[in-house]
Formats: C-alpha cells, sequence, structure tokens
C-alpha cells in the first residue's frame, strides 16, 4: 500500500494500490538461454506479444550506422517459410495488430492478439529469430523505403536536424552520438552481407527476451514458449566494447541554419543513469527524475507557470530525462521562445531556473505533487497492456531487472529536497552542457501553381 | 478494493464471451445533457470525457474561435487563476486535457477513485466546465501562441497540405477551415467573441458525457450531475450544412524547400451515420486502411519502395468527412509515385476487391474486435463516438456481424457511386527534382 501526505490542505490522501493492482509476474528461461517474461492482466480478452532483441544503434559504429533499424524493416521481408510480406499477411488475418521499433539499445517486435492467437505470434516470431533470408533485391527496395522515412521525419524537419546536430555535438565517441535511422549516407550503402552478418551476430533466444502481457495463464505460455522457440540454437552473441564517452572540458556549442520559422533552443547535460549510477549514488537517477517532474511535471510545473504563463518567454518548452538507458544520457531542455524574444532571452530564463534548484530547495507542496502524480500513473498505465510490456521489455533489454518497473514508485518517493539540489549542483554544469540554436532561413514560398480541370485526369 | 477472487471470476466471465462488448448506460441529466457510462471496476480510477457540439464547424466567419475557447476554459474559473487550476489537478494527480476539433470541443480528465482525489479534481473539473473567467491576460497569451503554432505549420509540408486539402474540398462548408483558424481571423478574434461562443454552445442540451472506470451507476450519476448540472439547459446546435460534391479535378502544386514531395488525394467522403459506412469502410481497409497489407501499401511500398507511409482513410464526421489518400516520396518520384495511386484507386473502384481480399479483411476486423475495447481509454473513446454521433447503443454489439454481412459487390457498388477519382482533389507540396 502506498500513502502519500498531502499538507497544504491539511488532508491526507490514500492511494490504495488494491490487491488486483500487484499484477502477477512470472520469469521463465528456456534451455537456449530465450528468457520470457509474462504479466497476468486478465481485464480483457488480449494478449500483447514483444520480443526485444539486445540490439539497437548503440551498438553500431561508423559506416553501418542505422543498420539494426534496417534490419527491423527486412525483418518483414521474407524467411525460409514465409514469402516476404507474409508474416504481416498472417498476423492480419488474425485479427492482429503488429509493429517493430528500434531504440538506441534495443529493437523489439510485437503483436497485440485476441488471446486464443498466441500461438500465431510465437510461430512467426521463432521462425524469424534465425531463419531470416535477406534478398539483394529486397534490400534495394527497402533501402529506399528507409531513405524516405528519414527524409520524412529527419531531412524535412528543422527540430529533428537540431536534434541529431545536439547529439552528435554532446556525444563524441559513446554511440548516442548516432542517429537510431543512421546517417543518409550510410543508409544509401548497406550491402545485404552487411545485414547477413549483424542478423548472424545479434538474432539468437540467448539474445532475446520475449514478455507476454494479457489474459494468459504463465504456465500455458511457458509451454508454449518451449514449443515454438525451445528448438532455437543458441548463438555466441559479440561482448561490446565499453565505447565510454570522453570527459567534458567545457561547453559545447552549435548552430543549425535550415529552413523553417522558428527559432528553437536545446540544452542537455551529461548525467547518470540507473545503469551507469555507482550503487552509493543509486538514488541520484531518481532525484534527476524529480527535477524533471518540477520542471515539467504538468500544468502547474515550474516551466508552465513560470516560463509560458508567468514572465511569456516561452511558447512551449520540455524537460526530459530518460532514467533506464544503457548508456550514460543527457537531461534535455527544448523550446521555442515566444515572438519578441530570442533563443538567448530563453536560454537564461532556463538557467535562472536552474540555478534556482541548485541555491532553493524545491517546496515541499511541489515535491508532494510530484509523488501523487508519480503513484497516479503507476495506476493509469495499468490501463494499457502495451505499455506494461513495454517497461518489463525495455528494462531487460538494457540489462536492469524488470521488477526496478515496480521500486520505481518507492524510489520516487524516497527523493528528497536535499537530493534534487545536490543533483543540480553536481550536474547542471558547463563541463557537461552542450547547448543548440536552430536559426530559420527563411522559407520562400512561392505563388502555389494551380492546374484546374482535368491535367491530370484518370 | 478488489479482491483478487473476483478478478478470477471476472476473466472466466470474459473468457467465455470473447466478443462481448462493454455493456453502456445511458440516461439524460434533468438539464437534457446525454450521459453514457460503462462500470470497469478492475483499475481504481475513472476516465471522464465532456463533449460539447462546439467545434470548429461553429466557428462561423471568426475562424479559431472554438478553438480559443476550448484553450480558455482551464485558464481561470470561478475566480482560481491558471496556475490555480492547474495546480488543483496536478495536486492529486488528476491528468486534464482539452482539444477542439471540426465537430467536437472535447474536455477529458483521469482520476483516481479515492474520495480525497476525486473530489478535488470533480470539483474543479466542474468550475472549469461551468465558470470560465476568460481572463484578458490569459487570452493574449493564448492569442500568441496559436499564432506562433500558425506559423510553425509553414515550416511542416505535412501541415501545408493539409490545411490547402480541406480548404479546397469544402469551398462552401464550415469543414474547410482548419480548427487552429488563420492569422487574420486569430488576430481580429476577442474575449467577447469567446464568451458569447461559450454562452452559447456550451449547454446542457449540446454536451454528451461519458464516464468509464471503477465508480457505480449511482456514483457515476452523482458525477455526470455535478460537472452539467451547473450548466445551463440552452440549446442543441443546429443540424450543420450538408457538404456539397466537388464538380471538377484540381490539382494544385505547391513549392516548398522540402526533399520530400507530399501528396494528399481525395474527396468529401461519407457520415458517421453513413448508410454506406460499412461498404466504405472494409473496402478502404482493404484498400489503404490496413497498414502494411493493404493494396496501396502493396503497390507503393512494397512492390516499389516509394514510400515509407501511404495509407487512405474515410473520416466520418457528423457531415461528410474527407476520404483521403496520402505519401511522401522523394520529390523526383512524385509523379510516379502519384501515378501508382491513381491507379491502384481507380482498379479498386473498377475491380472492387478479391475474395480472399475481402475474407482477410473480415478475418482481421472480427478477429481484431477484442483489442478495440480492451482498456478504459478506448472505450470511454467510443463512448464519445456513440453519444456524440447518436449512433445506436448496441453499436459495438452488431459490429462484427455488420462487417460480416457486407458483400464483394456491395462494396465495388458503394465505391463506384461515392468515389470520383475524376472529381478529386491533389495537393503536391515539396521541392523541385533534384538533378542528379
Amino acid at each position: 500500500m502506498q500513502m502519500l501526505k498531502k499538507i497544504k490542505q491539511g488532508f491526507w490522501i490514500f492511494l490504495t494500490i488494491s490487491s488486483a493492482a500487484q499484477a502477477q509476474v512470472s520469469e521463465f528461461e528456456l534451455d537456449n538461454g530465450l528468457k520470457l517474461i509474462v504479466k497476468e492482466d486478465h481485464r480483457a480478452p488480449v494478449v500483447v506479444s514483444q520480443v526485444w532483441y539486445k540490439v539497437g544503434s548503440s551498438y553500431e559504429y561508423n559506416g553501418i550506422t542505422g543498420i539494426s533499424h534496417q534490419l527491423e524493416h527486412m525483418m518483414f521481408k521474407g524467411t525460409e517459410n514465409l514469402k516476404p510480406n507474409e508474416f504481416s499477411q498472417i498476423v492480419a488475418a488474425n485479427g492482429g495488430n503488429e509493429n517493430a521499433f528500434t531504440g538506441r539499445d534495443y529493437t523489439a517486435y510485437f503483436q497485440t492478439l485476441e488471446k486464443d492467437r498466441l500461438h500465431v505470434s510465437f510461430r512467426l516470431e521463432a521462425e524469424r529469430m534465425r531463419k531470416l533470408v535477406i534478398d539483394d533485391a529486397e534490400l534495394l527496395k527497402e533501402r529506399e523505403v528507409v531513405a524516405e522515412e528519414r527524409r520524412m521525419r529527419t531531412e524535412d524537419n528543422p527540430q529533428a536536424l537540431l536534434r541529431e546536430a545536439f547529439n552528435a555535438t554532446a556525444f563524441v565517441n559513446s554511440p548516442y552520438h548516432h542517429p537510431v535511422i543512421g546517417w543518409m549516407s550510410d543508409i544509401n550503402h548497406y550491402q545485404a552481407q552487411d545485414l547477413r552478418q549483424w542478423y548472424q551476430k545479434w538474432y539468437a533466444p540467448n539474445n532475446a527476451t520475449v514478455v507476454v502481457v494479457g489474459d494468459v495463464e504463465p504456465q500455458v505460455v511457458y509451454e508454449l514458449a518451449k514449443k515454438y522457440f525451445g528448438p532455437l540454437k543458441a548463438e555466441q552473441t559479440a561482448e561490446l566494447k565499453p565505447q565510454i564517452e570522453i570527459e567534458q572540458k567545457g561547453v559545447r556549442h552549435i548552430e543549425i541554419e535550415a529552413p523553417a520559422e522558428l527559432p528553437y533552443l536545446m540544452m542537455g547535460w551529461k548525467v547518470p543513469v540507473v545503469k551507469t549510477v555507482a550503487a552509493d549514488a543509486a538514488w541520484e537517477p531518481y532525484a534527476l527524475e524529480v527535477l524533471a517532474g518540477i520542471l515539467d511535471g504538468g500544468n502547474s510545473a515550474r516551466f508552465a507557470r513560470d516560463l509560458v504563463r508567468g514572465d511569456q518567454i516561452a511558447a512551449n518548452i520540455g524537460a526530459g530525462y530518460g532514467l533506464f538507458s544503457r548508456l550514460k544520457d543527457v537531461f534535455l531542455i527544448a523550446g521555442t521562445p515566444v515572438k519578441g524574444k530570442t533563443v538567448a532571452d530563453l536560454q537564461q530564463a532556463v538557467m535562472a531556473q536552474i540555478d534556482k534548484l541548485k541555491t532553493e530547495l524545491v517546496t515541499q507542496e511541489e515535491l508532494n505533487r510530484i509523488k501523487t502524480q508519480v503513484v497516479a500513473n503507476a495506476v493509469y498505465e495499468r490501463d494499457s497492456v502495451f505499455y506494461q510490456a513495454m517497461q518489463i521489455g525495455m528494462l531487460e533489454t538494457v540489462g536492469l531487472d524488470w521488477q526496478l518497473s515496480d521500486a520505481y514508485v518507492d524510489n520516487v518517493q524516497a527523493v528528497t529536497a536535499q537530493q534534487i539540489q545536490q543533483v543540480a549542483n553536481n550536474y547542471f554544469i558547463n563541463q557537461r552542457l552542450t547547448t543548440a540554436e536552430l536559426i530559420p532561413l527563411a522559407l520562400d514560398h512561392k505563388k502555389p501553381n494551380v492546374t484546374a480541370g482535368g491535367r491530370h485526369d484518370f | 478494493m478488489i479482491s483478487k477472487i473476483w478478478v478470477v471470476i471476472m476473466g472466466l466471465l470474459l473468457s467465455f464471451t470473447v466478443n462481448a462488448s462493454p455493456t453502456i448506460d445511458h440516461w439524460q441529466t434533468a438539464n437534457g445533457g446525454q450521459v453514457y457510462y460503462v462500470y470497469t471496476p478492475e483499475l481504481p480510477m475513472v476516465d471522464v470525457q465532456v463533449i460539447f457540439d462546439a467545434g470548429a464547424a461553429r466557428d462561423g466567419d471568426l475562424n479559431g474561435v472554438s478553438l480559443l475557447t476550448n484553450a480558455l476554459l482551464n485558464e481561470g474559473a470561478a475566480g482560481m487563476t491558471a496556475d490555480q487550476v492547474a495546480a488543483a489537478f496536478d495536486d492529486v494527480g488528476a491528468q486534464f486535457g482539452n482539444t477542439s476539433q471540426r465537430d467536437m470541443a472535447v474536455l477529458t480528465m483521469r482520476s483516481l477513485i479515492a474520495d480525497n482525489a476525486l473530489k478535488p479534481a470533480l470539483d474543479v473539473f466542474g468550475k472549469v466546465l461551468a465558470q470560465p473567467d476568460f481572463p484578458q491576460a490569459s487570452f493574449q497569451r493564448i492569442q500568441k501562441q496559436l499564432l506562433l503554432s500558425l506559423q510553425a505549420e509553414n515550416q511542416s509540408p505535412a501541415a501545408i497540405a493539409s490545411r490547402r486539402f480541406y480548404y479546397e474540398l469544402y469551398p462552401e462548408h464550415p469543414y474547410g477551415t482548419m480548427p487552429s483558424g488563420q492569422v487574420d481571423t486569430v488576430s481580429a478574434i476577442t474575449v467577447d467573441d469567446l464568451k458569447r461562443f461559450y454562452k452559447q454552445y456550451y449547454v446542457a442540451q449540446n454536451a454528451v458525457v461519458v464516464i468509464v472506470g471503477a465508480l457505480d451507476k449511482s456514483q457515476a450519476s452523482d458525477v455526470a450531475n455535478e460537472l452539467l448540472g451547473q450548466l445551463p439547459e440552452g440549446d442543441k446546435a443546429e443540424q450543420l450544412a450538408k457538404v456539397e460534391p466537388l464538380h471538377s479535378a484540381q490539382t494544385i502544386h505547391i513549392d516548398f524547400p522540402s526533399t520530400q514531395t507530399h501528396i494528399v488525394m481525395g474527396q468529401p467522403g461519407m457520415s458517421r451515420d453513413d448508410d454506406d459506412y460499412f461498404a466504405l469502410y472494409i473496402g478502404n481497409h482493404i484498400l489503404g486502411g490496413s497498414g502494411l497489407v493493404s493494396q496501396l501499401s502493396n503497390e507503393i511500398r512494397e512492390k516499389r519502395g516509394l514510400s515509407y507511409s501511404v495509407y487512405s482513410y474515410f473520416r466520418p464526421m457528423q457531415e461528410l468527412g474527407p476520404f483521403q489518400l496520402a505519401l511522401q516520396t522523394r520529390n523526383d518520384q512524385a509523379q510516379q509515385a502519384l501515378d501508382v495511386m491513381k491507379n491502384t484507386l481507380t482498379s479498386f473502384i473498377k475491380n472492387g476487391p478479391t475474395d480472399d481480399e475481402l475474407l482477410a479483411a473480415k478475418q482481421n476486423i472480427s478477429g481484431g474486435f477484442a483489442l478495440r475495447v480492451d482498456s478504459n481509454k478506448k472505450i470511454a473513446d467510443y463512448l464519445a463516438m456513440i453519444g456524440f454521433y447518436g449512433l445506436p447503443l448496441d453499436y459495438l454489439d452488431n459490429f462484427i456481424d455488420k462487417v460480416n454481412a457486407v458483400t464483394k459487390q456491395q462494396i465495388k457498388e458503394a465505391f463506384n457511386r461515392r468515389v470520383k477519382p475524376d472529381k478529386m482533389i491533389t495537393i503536391l507540396v515539396g521541392g523541385e527534382a533534384e538533378t542528379k
């Protein structure tokens, strides 16, 4: 049971997490090293099945950046027993939703199905775990699809361009330097053999975690997993080099000039994450998490209250920190100044907010508010089986224990105002800071060229 | 608190009734608001939505007034400042949201059901709904933000294409503008306009309340009364004008310094209560509504690698919402991709789906029905749709039967009668093909 105190109006909030909310999670490991985690959620007769591989853009190096993502696309393009796109057709015919996503630290595939169809997911995922066929012609086409994806997401999106350049500046030798989708030149030069080697290296049961959440019985799921994934052969996976980011010696600043209407500011400080932090500093990522909430946790947080409504310097501004990445990450602040204010004005206002965190303790009222939100969110998140599976899969795949998601609320509850002040002073310093500014170039619209009636007739 | 045993029983019940949709209760408040309620006891939370027929279709000459009115509601109410309203929700972990589209103006709240969370959250939600102050200073700030976001649209080829598409699709209809308004109209709007708009449309007769969560029916009834009870009865918004069909094809190219050309093509499509709803819905599912396995995806992406994202959809609205096909591709491939998209559409209209395609679509839709209502959030969104558009309470119960009853011939006939490629609007936003 979680209990929170609310001081301001003199009453107590008892947030009772019912026994039903303490969902059953079962963990299994197959002989070939495949990990299976099953979480029961009997609210609806559905099941989500996700296969997580320990590989992503942070496993890549120059020349082949984005190859994990390209491989994710190729996983739909046929196996020894499935024609290109047949995987998707079978899932669709079984009423399923499916897709896949690649991040810096993981590649994951998922299907959401009516609960009796789980075997469809397992059969197909087992097939493409070891029996993918990478055809040269299919790769050439799919390379173009990925290039189009990159144009859509990055090349024609000025804020995304800035973000990409920001990461390439903040991280020098850490693989977080590279964009997940890869640099265009690398995309244009993948060869089928590159993809085959990457697949051979990382796609094996001993490098995968299968997460199942839904209206299922764990033992039944385990038997099903043994049937389909059990026969797959383990692989000797490569040991990753540590690629520890070099020490930063001062502020880094970049500017990107691109066709755009509005300027944009990004500021990021290198900070520890749960995976990289020393045992005696295990509280630090949670203090940074609460700090992010103080700045940007809801419409009453300091950014919305002081920078958007109060001083009216920011049109929009946000703070972001992910405490469960595999390598050291940045604590990011990004926003757009209002008309009449500059990026420099906004940066100054952000720095004033940071200085306040360094010199003044956050109020008990703010701290309670953030903690209440975290407890409430832990309930709200359970409305989505997909999200629950995501949490488990992500934690396991970056090499943490899925039970951390249960401990998260407690760890946040334990954060004190002093700890927030301490991490602000330790980490929000120039030797950790990178700033990036988007400078808009005129877009130069020409008059639209209207062709009425029939030039493009069918 | 829910016992584990109860959950097990619930699980067993569900496992015997795989396709059972949620049981919907519906009633009216004393002042004429429509309430739709589903009991979901498993999680100690509740989702509440209040929907008004007060979207941008009601803007009139003041394009943007609907969105501004909606955005100002939580900027100060019953004497509370914007900061106090925000803190009141955040203090108890409640999530408040507001949005305004063409048909609907929506307010949402998600809260824990513990008394000391739900009571304060409902209290401030009720004030936001019934006693907004429309402070002048807040209005000026939100107005400036909106003008800035209108400017930001001009750096997005997708946003430029979408705005122009609606403008050309609905030359004489209120659906032809964007909810975010235009620079001149947004600049001209005043607080008094917002107050007038609010007074006319934010009334009980014009409201639907959706409640999904671990509240029993009498608690849900109290919630609805508390929220709507403070509103005047008022009048339901008038019926919108009918959408006129397009008379000729038009292709518009807008130059933009992007590496891709965004292509949007379409025409007025169907309404929520359309007689052809299921034939058009399933037909489109096969044509471009089913992700990687649709005909359009197969032709554009799988066979030719021309685009990452290609799709078509009908957006059913109060009156005829758009039927839209879209993709983005490298500038020098724009014409080729457009040709393939058009050919795929004309061929589908001419031939209709195959037996296999229709079977696969039905299997996909009926086999996946349980996924449509597997969370409180999804159930609440369905209730909002059913309530706002006045669909029958058994809409979800009959959904699969209606899908399964659709024939190949009905799809072909409906597409032939309703979809007119020779009268469609085509918008291309992008740059010149680079010479290599």
